[in-house]
């Protein structure tokens, strides 16, 4: 199965976040393919790169960038990221800026969609 | 086609909404808050009892009934990992009501 | 090679960007090879009244943007019938998504049944709910 997971809330605010990256870690280790990750909304916070949470918890910033290190793209909505002042800068390695296109170019290119949001 | 909720029945009335869309022989899912409308006994139990008698497959994140102590969702309810989430994709085309 | 893509809209506007933000990506995906199809349905169906007015809260909203729906080739735009009784809307309340290319009429969004837009559902590759 090819896979967009779109998601649509930041992180730790709401689960969406988590549920999205288990679903995808189970979603690798059964073989199937990521097309991207998109995030939307709020969404576009997922990928802040000076994000401190306390040390026992999951640092979800460093997932993403792991998750992109390991090949997969991950996509931050320039549109949405404009709007709450994420930019390049400020952003994790391995995950990048762009269009609503790569949505859409995602989408055609997957046999499903997968939103989470709030 | 497989439904997913993800709000508790108390706080939003997606499940309600979603209801009107159901088909015989769909799938729900129930996760992150969404759980709560498994728990057995509530004023919203019937939601997911009603479904279940109209031949909707009604699923529930194990991982969420743990975190939120739902040790014992309404009967007919099957509890599923992330493993299982993802056949449940692989099986139907999806929507999820946020 | 065309795909159907349906993009739903279940929350109302304003209280939150999403409505705002499901158009942007209505006007994107009506760029590419996909045969789009919007349903407002739920509280959804409070973003297509007429005569909303953001100036007095400061917001600039996104009405000016529906009525351009159609110019950008979003035509298969349609509307819960049930989730617009329940909310007391009349069809006449709902704004123009646009003028027909040809004639110049205003075009409507397309009033619908709940067992319709499940049937719609059945046809579609993705479904984005907003």
């Amino acid at each position: 199965m090819k896979l967009t997971i779109f998601v649509q809330e930041g992180p730790y605010n709401h689960q969406a976040s988590d549920s999205a990256w288990q679903f995808i870690q189970a979603a690798r280790a059964k073989g199937h393919e990521i097309v991207g990750v998109f995030f939307y909304h709020d969404g576009v916070l997922n990928a802040t790169k000076d994000m401190d949470p306390p040390q026992d918890d999951r640092h979800i910033a460093n997932r993403w960038d792991e998750l992109g290190a390991e090949g997969v793209d991950i996509v931050i909505c320039i549109a949405a990221a404009k709007r709450r002042g994420v930019i390049p800068e400020n952003i994790v390695a391995n995950t990048r800026i762009s269009g609503l296109g790569q949505l859409a170019k995602m989408a055609l290119n997957s046999d499903r969609v997968v939103t989470f949001g709030d | 086609m497989l439904h997913t909720v993800n709000k508790s029945p108390f706080q939003s009335s997606n499940l309600k909404n979603c209801s009107r869309y159901v088909k015989s022989g769909d799938a729900l899912l129930l996760l992150e808050d969404g759980v709560y409308a498994a728990m057995q006994g509530t004023e919203q139990s019937g939601l997911i009892e009603s479904l279940l008698s109209n031949g909707v497959s009604v699923y529930a994140i194990s991982a969420d009934l743990t975190m939120r102590a739902v040790s014992q969702p309404i009967e007919g309810v099957t509890a599923v990992d992330y493993a299982g989430f993802v056949d449940l994709v692989e099986e139907h085309p999806l929507h999820s009501w946020l | 090679m065309e795909r159907n893509l349906m993009i739903s809209v279940h929350r109302p506007p304003h209280g939150s960007i999403y409505v705002q933000e499901a158009i942007e990506v209505m006007f994107i995906f009506a760029s590419y090879d996909i045969n789009l199809s919007v349903v407002f349905m739920d509280d959804g169906v409070m973003a297509l009244k007429s005569g909303q007015d953001g100036s007095e809260a400061g917001m600039k909203g996104f009405m000016a943007s529906l009525g351009a729906l159609v110019d950008f080739e979003v035509e298969n735009v349609f509307v819960d019938e049930e989730s617009l009784k329940e909310r007391n809307i009349s069809v006449d309340d709902l704004v123009s998504i646009g003028d027909d290319f040809d004639t110049d009429v205003p075009v409507y969004p397309k009033v619908v049944s709940s067992a319709e837009i499940r049937e719609m559902m059945d046809k579609q590759q993705g479904i984005l709910p907003f």
